[in-house]
């Protein structure tokens, strides 16, 4: 391919809309892609990327307006456009019992690729994804990353014009994913048009041109510098905050002039609604404001209209938690809520996790951070109780979980990844139930149940089954079920992933401020964003823990004249790189 | 505290099964067209059945016997040939079950009072129906048999034995079958409803949710317990309404005892549902772990071949199987005045069962978290 393909128009969207049964997944949706650029289609889960995309290829065709893709309609000759382009979907359908090379040979069958160019195009995709030394090894024994590098060599078999990524960089660790998107930024320099799909806002920053959707509307399209511009001298970092950062953050989105803010380790970052320098009387003597970078979530958020404001009626509610637990005299302000004492798990030869100790003190959030696959949910699991560690001893609230299980049980909270919740029962249903498993009955279970349905505004819905909700909405109840009973600790594995930006300020505003009225919060998270309003983060990779401390000590630990300001994924990247080198030195 | 939990639990079982419309409509309406559909269609009779008559004989007894034949209420049509081979393959396409070869001196015999032979050819391919067959033309020969001359006169020295079927005089097939039926979609809905049930939630990620929670693992099975329990004694309850009015099944024994062991029953049949549930990850595992179960089940249970006809071998297997023991108390309560020690005797084996499985579910359960 030559440079002539670079700025090409590839795909043309024009008034694209897409309805399933009450839904409306793409709202009017106009745009084009072009050759040798990198689009990213960027949105939370549920926008409709993935609609948009099976639209593109022809897979779909569009209620009203119409897809103009390589030159063919998607409507008319859809068989045109599959024959040349790359489609990598969500779950690339590598077949886990077949090798490497297996899969390979299979999609080339598939695609028709002749013998005589196999050799070659193989060596070439082998040495490109560096997957040459795998190729006996079967594909569902690779790794989260590997697995989507061999998907992207199945669909580059063919040298397509326009590759179509969806989510490419979900289940992969941050260095994987570096890896792939280097792999991809190679593409478009023989003028290959990517498309790639993802709900992580910071991933657009990377990307050309940006498709921003948003519940089936395209909000903005172009390069991801127009979008941040538009919140340019409206960003601030505050740092030099005394007190507690939480309690001075929901204080500043109360704030009039103040429309977003995040804690981004010891410093707040915030939004300002207008030009003016934000006014920090709230944030305590000492404080300051530098100007920051904008980022594409700061616009995003401004976009929407701002953030949730600060309060929590939620915490407001609850009774704060001193050291002095109700009924039980274990609980002494010195003793930690969450204790790992060299927690161990192996399954036969495979230790998932080996010899992890922390404390966790009432009132902190503790991360575990850590690629899919290196142990964060193996000891998160034992330490809500989930599986019996081979050695090593855990505690919730001075319990201990092998002895008194039970007792350990009533005080914990738990949210599961992806909202699990009874999907056929209504979202009352599920409320009632979770009440009555944790005990509440008569007067307090009416109470707490008119509470959080006031608090999440569950009014309107109460009757629905829960299967059928907006997954914000879900979210929302999956917490409203996990604090139900005013649990002293609470688990939450991986709370947001996927979800809007604006659903996850509101969470993490009733999370910080269920913390300040001292509930203990363990939470399991690859994604960074998150990591950054923990207290502190313990970095598990391989079974072990690597680091342990507060976001800014981590990023402190690896600056470097190169880098500065290292941003948490910076941070994580270099500690990995770091523990293999040391890995290395010690064989 | 447990109770307020327990209760939690149990309303939410019969909320996950029958807050669907779809789910409810599985849960009621199969079971209940397989109840009216089996006791009208599954008969073990032989009815409207064709037989062939090749006849060689020109004689009176010969006219006589084939009136005969033809007068029964059990032969649909009777074919006439005079040619072996149309008859090889009258049987050989199945046109009749059975043929009737009269030889050529069959009346010249029977006046000379001489033994007179009757040829009978059955279909083997269909052992039970051809066996039933045989049956029905040997009583219709014998009834002749004593009225030739030669049996008048023998009338005097032999024995006649006159049959009586008790509990069901008139041997009518829906009050063999409506008793088992009962017994056996109780068995198909409580295994099914159960072994879903846990498996379900595996699949949906909530039963990490469960085990996060207070309840303790002998209440999570209570719990689980419950709702299949009383969906099979709805079950029942319909079953037993309709074997009265419906098909008019007498009913001599006591319900109180029928219901007491039915409780035992349905615990040991959720039991096993609960054991398959705890050992699959996933629905169509514990579908096909409960079918794995079902089949033999069912055919070792003495619903449609004795127990005591099985190899020696093989009827200890039987013991573990509850629809046994709930089998004999079903027809027992129907058919007979059955007494309680003999349904004592019968509900001990189920009680067993049903501890052996329940604990079993449980280990599997703790083995879980390991």
């Amino acid at each position: 391919m030559t440079n002539e393909a670079k700025g090409r128009e590839l795909v043309r969207l024009s008034g694209v809309t897409k309805r399933f049964e009450h839904t409306l997944a793409l709202d009017a949706v106009s745009g084009s892609l072009f050759g040798g650029e990198i689009t990213g289609l960027v949105g939370p889960d549920g926008a409709g990327k993935t609609t948009l995309i099976r639209l593109m290829t022809g897979l779909m065709l569009p209620d009203d307006g119409a897809l103009e893709v390589l030159g063919f309609d998607s409507a008319k000759n859809p068989a045109g456009i599959q024959a040349s382009i790359g489609y990598m979907p969500q779950r690339f359908g590598l077949y886990e019992d077949l090798s490497v090379q297996e899969n390979l040979d299979l999609y080339a069958d598939l695609r028709g690729l002749p013998q005589g160019e196999r050799p070659d195009v193989f060596e070439e995709l082998l040495a490109f994804t560096d997957l040459k030394r795998f190729t006996g090894r079967l594909a569902g024994k690779l790794s989260g990353g590997m697995k989507q590098k061999l998907g992207l060599a199945c669909a580059l078999l063919k040298k397509p014009c326009l590759l179509l990524l969806d989510e490419p960089g979900v289940g992969v660790d941050p260095i994987s994913r570096r890896e792939l998107w280097k792999m991809v930024e190679n593409l478009t320099e023989e003028g290959i048009g990517v498309l790639w799909s993802t709900a992580y806002l910071d991933e657009a920053e990377a990307c050309d041109k940006v498709l921003l959707l948003n519940g089936g509307k395209l909000l903005f399209s172009g390069k991801p510098a127009e979008m941040t511009a538009r919140v340019e001298n409206r960003v601030f970092r505050v740092s030099g905050i005394r007190g507690r950062k939480r309690q001075v953050l929901a204080r500043l989105l109360d704030e009039d002039g103040i429309i977003d803010g995040v804690i981004q380790g010891e410093a707040i970052r915030i939004v300002t609604g207008n030009d003016t320098r934000p006014a920090l009387a709230q944030a305590g003597e000492g404080a300051s404001a530098v100007p920051a970078t904008p980022r594409f979530e700061d616009a995003f958020i401004d976009m929407l209209g701002g953030g949730p404001g600060g309060r929590s009626r939620l915490a407001e509610a609850q009774a704060p938690f001193t050291g002095k637990d109700k009924g039980d005299e274990k609980g002494e302000d010195e003793r930690p809520v969450i204790e790992a004492r060299g927690l161990t798990k192996r399954f036969g030869d495979f230790t998932a996790a080996e010899n992890i100790s922390f404390d966790i003190r009432r009132g902190e959030i503790f991360g575990l951070l850590g690629p899919n696959g290196a142990g964060k949910s193996t000891t998160f699991k034992m330490l809500c109780g989930l599986l019996k560690p081979t050695a090593g001893e855990g505690r919730v609230a001075g319990f201990d979980l092998r002895r008194d299980a039970a007792s350990a049980r009533n005080r914990l909270g738990y949210m599961a990844q992806k909202f699990s919740l009874y999907g056929d029962l209504s979202i009352a249903q599920n409320l009632d139930f979770f009440a009555g498993v944790y005990g509440l009955s008569g007067e307090k279970k009416r109470e707490r149940m008119t509470l959080v349905s006031d608090i999440f505004d569950f009014g309107r819905h109460a009757g629905q089954s829960s299967k059928d909700l907006p997954l914000g909405l879900k979210q929302r109840l999956a917490l409203a079920c996990a604090v139900m009973h005013e649990p002293q600790a609470l688990f939450l594995d991986e709370p947001t992933s996927g979800v809007d930006p604006i659903t996850r300020r509101e969470f993490w505003t009733h999370i910080n401020a269920l913390v300040e009225k001292g509930v203990t919060v363990l939470v399991t998270t690859h994604f960074m964003e998150e990591a950054e309003y923990c207290d502190r983060i313990s970095l598990i990779y391989r079974g072990r823990s690597i680091a342990l401390g507060s976001p800014d000590e981590l990023k402190a630990e690896v600056a470097s004249a190169d880098m500065p300001d290292p941003t948490m994924e910076d941070a994580f990247i270099a500690l990995v790189e770091r523990s293999e080198g040391q890995a290395k030195d010690a064989a | 505290m447990w109770w307020t939990r327990l209760r939690a639990l149990i309303v939410k079982e019969f909320l996950a099964v029958l807050r669907d419309p779809k789910g409810r409509a599985i849960l009621i309406g199969p079971p209940i067209l397989q109840l009216l559909i089996f006791s009208y269609a599954a008969t073990l009779e032989v009815r409207n059945v064709d037989v062939m008559i090749l006849n060689r004989d020109a004689g009176h007894w010969s006219e006589e016997l084939i009136e005969r034949i033809e007068a029964s209420p059990t032969f649909r049509s009777v074919e006439f040939t005079a040619d072996p081979a149309r008859m090889r393959a009258a049987i050989d396409r199945q046109e009749v079950i059975a043929a009737v070869v009269i030889g050529a001196d069959f009346s010249r015999a029977i006046e000379a009072g001489a033994p007179a032979d009757l040829q009978l050819i059955l279909d083997g391919r269909r052992s039970n129906a051809a066996q039933i067959v045989s049956g029905y033309l040997s009583q219709i020969t014998a009834a002749l048999a004593a009225e030739t001359p030669a049996g008048k006169r023998a009338a005097a020295r032999t024995v006649s034995t006159v049959a009586r079927n008790w509990f069901n005089p008139n041997l009518t097939y829906q009050w063999f079958m409506v008793p088992n039926l009962i017994a056996s979609i109780a068995l198909l809905i409580g295994l099914i409803v159960t072994a879903l049930s846990i498996a379900r939630e595996r699949e949906l990620g909530t039963f990490d949710q469960l085990m996060v929670s207070p309840l303790r693992v002998h209440e999570i099975l209570v719990g689980k317990l419950v709702p299949p329990m009383m969906i099979g004694l709805f079950h029942i309850t319909v079953y037993i309404l309709a074997a009265v009015f419906l098909f008019g099944l007498p009913l001599r024994g006591s319900l109180l005892l029928l219901y007491g062991s039915s409780l035992f029953y349905l615990a040991s049949v959720v039991g096993i549902g609960l054991f398959i549930s705890a050992l699959s990850m996933t629905q169509q595992q514990a579908i096909l772990g409960a079918f794995l179960f079902m089949v033999p089940a069912m055919l070792l249970s003495g619903f449609a071949t004795p127990i005591e006809n099985m190899p020696g071998w093989l009827q200890p297997v039987t013991l573990v199987n509850p629809l046994r023991y709930f089998l004999v108390v079903v027809k027992g309560v129907f058919l007979k005045d059955i007494s309680l020690a003999e349904v004592i005797a019968q509900t001990v084996p189920l009680l067993l069962i049903a501890i052996a499985t329940l604990s079993a579910a449980a280990w599997l359960f703790r083995r879980r978290l390991e």
